[in-house]
């Protein structure tokens, strides 16, 4: 059973003031493995969850200018390649605005627009958006592993590099189940509309 | 149509994306803060606070009152046991380089520490010894204060992150301080060409 829309809401929004709590902000943002694969995707997570109690009332919006969800992917992806700009994680600790700004726009700009847009798209879309997936994770695995120099000025050199390593990881992951889902799982072609 | 209104929606996706994307890369040209850092230095120089500072031989400066000479500033602590070692030695080397230009005080070497726990007076005059002080135009110092730290490291984009074994990682350069007392370049730490000439430059024309 699903949970209801006011539900998951409500744990969305305890998942956003949690992550803004100092003491939780401080854990998170102390190594930079932490901050990228745990603090970003629950604050997009935290996003998705919120955008379930408007995602009804946004339907006829939605059906006008989120056709297929590509609108929408596009503004979470474009949004996403912003904050894995290593200058902004750094600026994200160093500076209050652009904490500010990381904890309103990934949850606003990456987890509302997926929540609200993935449901709506097709296969097509999703194929691309996830092999698009696996093949940053495994640029930026790549990067942050053979990178000589500290890409954040914040971080140590070996935080970094245990970063590429658990992200090429992850991409290996996916890439995995997404063939397994393809060869043994069932999937679904049609659009869903 | 949904599907021209889609077409409309993603292209302004794309443009504001790919704007805010240029403007938090200086123009697709800084992706790391340290980029970022020497370019924004390089075309708007920052004025460097007159924050005190406490010498080697215990005295105190200022660095208003270090105005009007070029000053090659290196962020250091005197207890690294990696690369910054190598810093105090490029000092001593520049020392000899620069010869002229420090004895007729037109340019001074700043080595300033961000170890203020640890490093005092008699720590920097050692650091310097060890490194082979040719005496002439280089001055170890550290801020009297926290809050002017907090300051010049703000001001010169530094940034010190305990290793975990009692010393830092820090992005360490040579950055450069014009003689009206601005922040105007900033250059590998390893690279005494580029300091050097960029000053020479300035001095002979």
């Amino acid at each position: 059973m699903k949970p209801s829309p006011r539900s998951s809401a409500l744990a969305g929004a305890v998942l956003w003031v949690i992550l803004a709590l100092p003491p939780v902000r401080h854990v998170l943002e102390s190594e930079l493995t932490p901050q990228v694969l745990v603090q970003i995707p629950l604050l997009a997570l935290a996003g998705a969850l919120l955008a379930r109690l408007f995602s009804r009332r946004l339907d006829t919006v939605m059906r006008l200018w989120n056709d297929g969800g590509i609108p929408g992917l596009l503004l979470a992806s474009v949004a996403g390649m912003t904050w894995m700009l290593p200058r902004l994680m750094d600026a994200s600790i160093n500076e209050e605005g652009y904490a500010l700004a990381k904890f309103l726009t990934v949850p606003l700009l990456v987890g509302v627009p997926v929540a609200l847009s993935w449901p709506k798209s097709g296969f097509v879309t999703r194929g691309v958006l996830l092999l698009e997936v696996v093949a940053t994770a495994f640029r930026m695995g790549w990067l942050y592993l053979v990178s000589p120099e500290r890409l954040c000025s914040n971080y140590l050199l070996g935080d970094q590099q245990r970063l590429g390593k658990l992200l090429v990881a992850i991409g290996v992951v996916i890439a995995l189940v997404l063939a397994w889902q393809l060869i043994w799982g069932r999937v679904r072609v049609e659009s869903p509309q | 149509m949904p599907i021209l209104r889609t077409l409309l929606a993603s292209l302004l996706v794309l443009t504001a994306g790919l704007t805010t994307f240029s403007y938090a890369t200086n123009g697709f040209r800084a992706y790391t803060s340290e980029s970022a850092r020497r370019i924004e230095v390089r075309e708007h120089p920052r004025k460097v606070p007159d924050v005190l500072l406490v010498t080697a031989d215990a005295s105190r400066t200022s660095f208003a009152s270090l105005r009007g000479r070029w000053l090659l500033v290196e962020f250091i602590y005197t207890g690294c046991a990696s690369y910054c070692a190598l810093q105090g030695d490029d000092f001593s080397r520049l020392q000899d380089r620069l010869k002229g230009p420090l004895a007729r005080r037109k340019v001074e070497l700043v080595s300033i520490s961000f170890d203020l726990k640890q490093d005092g007076p008699d720590r920097l005059a050692g650091y310097q010894k060890r490194f082979g002080d040719r005496g002439v135009g280089w001055l170890a110092a550290r801020p009297l204060d926290q809050k002017g730290l907090a300051k010049l490291m703000r001001v010169f984009g530094v940034t010190a992150v305990p290793d975990g074994a009692g010393g830092f990682v820090h992005n360490a350069a040579i950055a450069i301080v014009d003689p009206q007392g601005r922040l105007v370049a900033i250059v590998n730490w390893n690279d005494l060409n580029a300091a050097e000439q960029y000053v020479t430059h300035r001095l002979t024309t």
